[in-house]
């Protein structure tokens, strides 16, 4: 059942990144499923991130259409805390996509942060600003191939 | 001692212990979050609104993490804590709610951004040390919220520490309206400091380390920057307008909580 849970789940996509669904986000922390009611345990990326209600309807939505449960209740938990090493190997090829560099696959805070182009990949860009249009995303240019692009932050209990 | 959820809780003294200190978290930032996003449209460029605006952002889910916290402790719905409180039952320091400058948001508003600055960075350092400590508490809830809350703060500080060397070592006006901006908020930041009349058993309970040395700790985090701008150290705290862990409040938190919860107040069931 967890496994069907989580397919109907990779279609359940983060609503400011539409190419990116929540389980390559690795949000999903624990599916219980017990007869006909199902919970499923979420983890917030950024806590004040406002699409995090639209997330949880959409969670609802799908469980209750494609897997006919009714009882469906989403639960926002903080333990493990979220970080960007959850980030599935699709869900990094998924941003890129988007048009946004991945974070590093391991990052303490400690040394630099070293961001490629999502487009052409090379490592000759800058940092315009560390705060994006969303919690979880800086604003970078490029240097090699001249376009502007998002990089999604590192998150690391290290830092 | 471990509490691992509000029904582990061993007794009526930690219970008002943590009660305390939950509140003085949630409404510490809710407020300084609401300050905050008054600079919307109005910070020196827009890079600087984005980033404010997502500070702000990530401060007030913050507020709203430590509110959850106190509704699972039975202390009553969560947008209630937030917008249906008077001022003297808020616990807020006095200093996260004074007003960004003179003026109105709408009407002339001359807000002073190196007051911004100070007190946001003075207060993330602050902070970060509170939560450094919280991330040992005794109430495991509390120290998870407090390990996700730091991956965070992480940026926060990042920000306002960059501002803050900038405006001082760019000497002229802005050392000057720098130089203001710390006096003033050194006379109340040992309001954010205090833990308030239960500060000891917050300690003795181990929900969070004891104010003094919290507040040491506070001050080495400043020192590296506070010596490389040429500040004296270490910084000389007080609280000249009134302890807002005791309720005290001025009539500027009045104000800020009834534009904030306009929406609440017309309509508690309204969502927004």
């Amino acid at each position: 059942m967890t496994a069907t849970v989580l397919d109907v789940l990779q279609t359940v996509k983060d609503p400011e990144i539409d190419s990116i669904s929540i389980v390559d986000l690795g949000m999903v922390n624990r599916i219980h499923h017990h007869e006909n009611a199902l919970m499923i345990e979420l983890l917030p990326t950024f806590v004040g991130c406002p699409a995090l209600d639209i997330i949880k309807g959409n969670v609802e939505k799908v469980c209750r259409d494609q897997l006919g449960i009714q009882s469906v209740q989403v639960q926002f938990v903080y333990s493990p805390p979220w970080t960007s090493d959850r980030l599935t190997e699709t869900g990094r090829e998924r941003l890129k996509e988007f048009g946004i560099a991945p974070p590093p696959e391991h990052f303490t805070g400690e040394e630099d942060w070293e961001i490629h182009c999502p487009y052409c990949d090379s490592p000759y860009t800058s940092m315009e600003n560390l705060f994006g249009p969303t919690a979880c995303r800086s604003i970078l240019y490029c240097k090699q191939c001249r376009n502007p692009f998002e990089a999604m932050k590192p998150i690391s209990t290290m830092m | 001692m471990k509490v691992k959820n509000p029904n582990d809780i061993p007794n009526g003294d930690y219970k008002e212990a943590l009660l305390s200190l939950l509140y003085q978290l949630a409404d510490d930032d809710f407020i300084l979050a609401y300050r905050g996003s008054e600079w919307l449209g109005l910070a020196p460029h827009i890079e600087e609104d984005v980033a404010f605006s997502s500070i702000n952002q990530d401060t007030m889910g913050h507020a709203t993490m430590f509110y959850q916290l106190l509704e699972e402790l039975g202390e009553g719905d969560q947008d209630h804590l937030a917008h249906g409180r008077k001022a003297s039952e808020r616990r807020n320091a006095i200093l996260l709610e004074e007003v960004n400058g003179s003026g109105h948001y709408l009407q002339e508003p001359r807000y002073d951004w190196a007051f911004a600055v100070v007190r946001h960075y003075f207060y993330s350092v602050a902070k970060k040390v509170r939560i450094d400590s919280l991330k040992n508490s005794s109430y495991e809830p509390l120290a998870e919220m407090a390990i996700k809350i730091n991956t965070e703060l992480y940026y926060h500080l990042l920000h306002w520490k960059t501002w803050f060397i900038q405006l001082m070592n760019a000497g002229g006006e802005a050392r000057e309206r720098m130089n203001k901006a710390i006096e003033r908020v050194l006379k109340e930041f040992q309001g954010v400091l205090t833990l308030g009349p239960m500060g000891k058993e917050m300690s003795l309970m181990a929900l969070i380390e004891g104010e003094e040395s919290l507040t040491k700790r506070w001050e080495l985090a400043l020192q590296p920057v506070f010596q490389s701008t040429q500040l004296s150290f270490p910084p000389n705290v007080s609280m000249k307008k009134g302890n807002g862990r005791l309720g005290e409040h001025t009539p500027e938190l009045d104000t800020a909580l009834s534009t904030l919860s306009e929406v609440y107040n017309t309509n508690p069931a309204a969502s927004w």
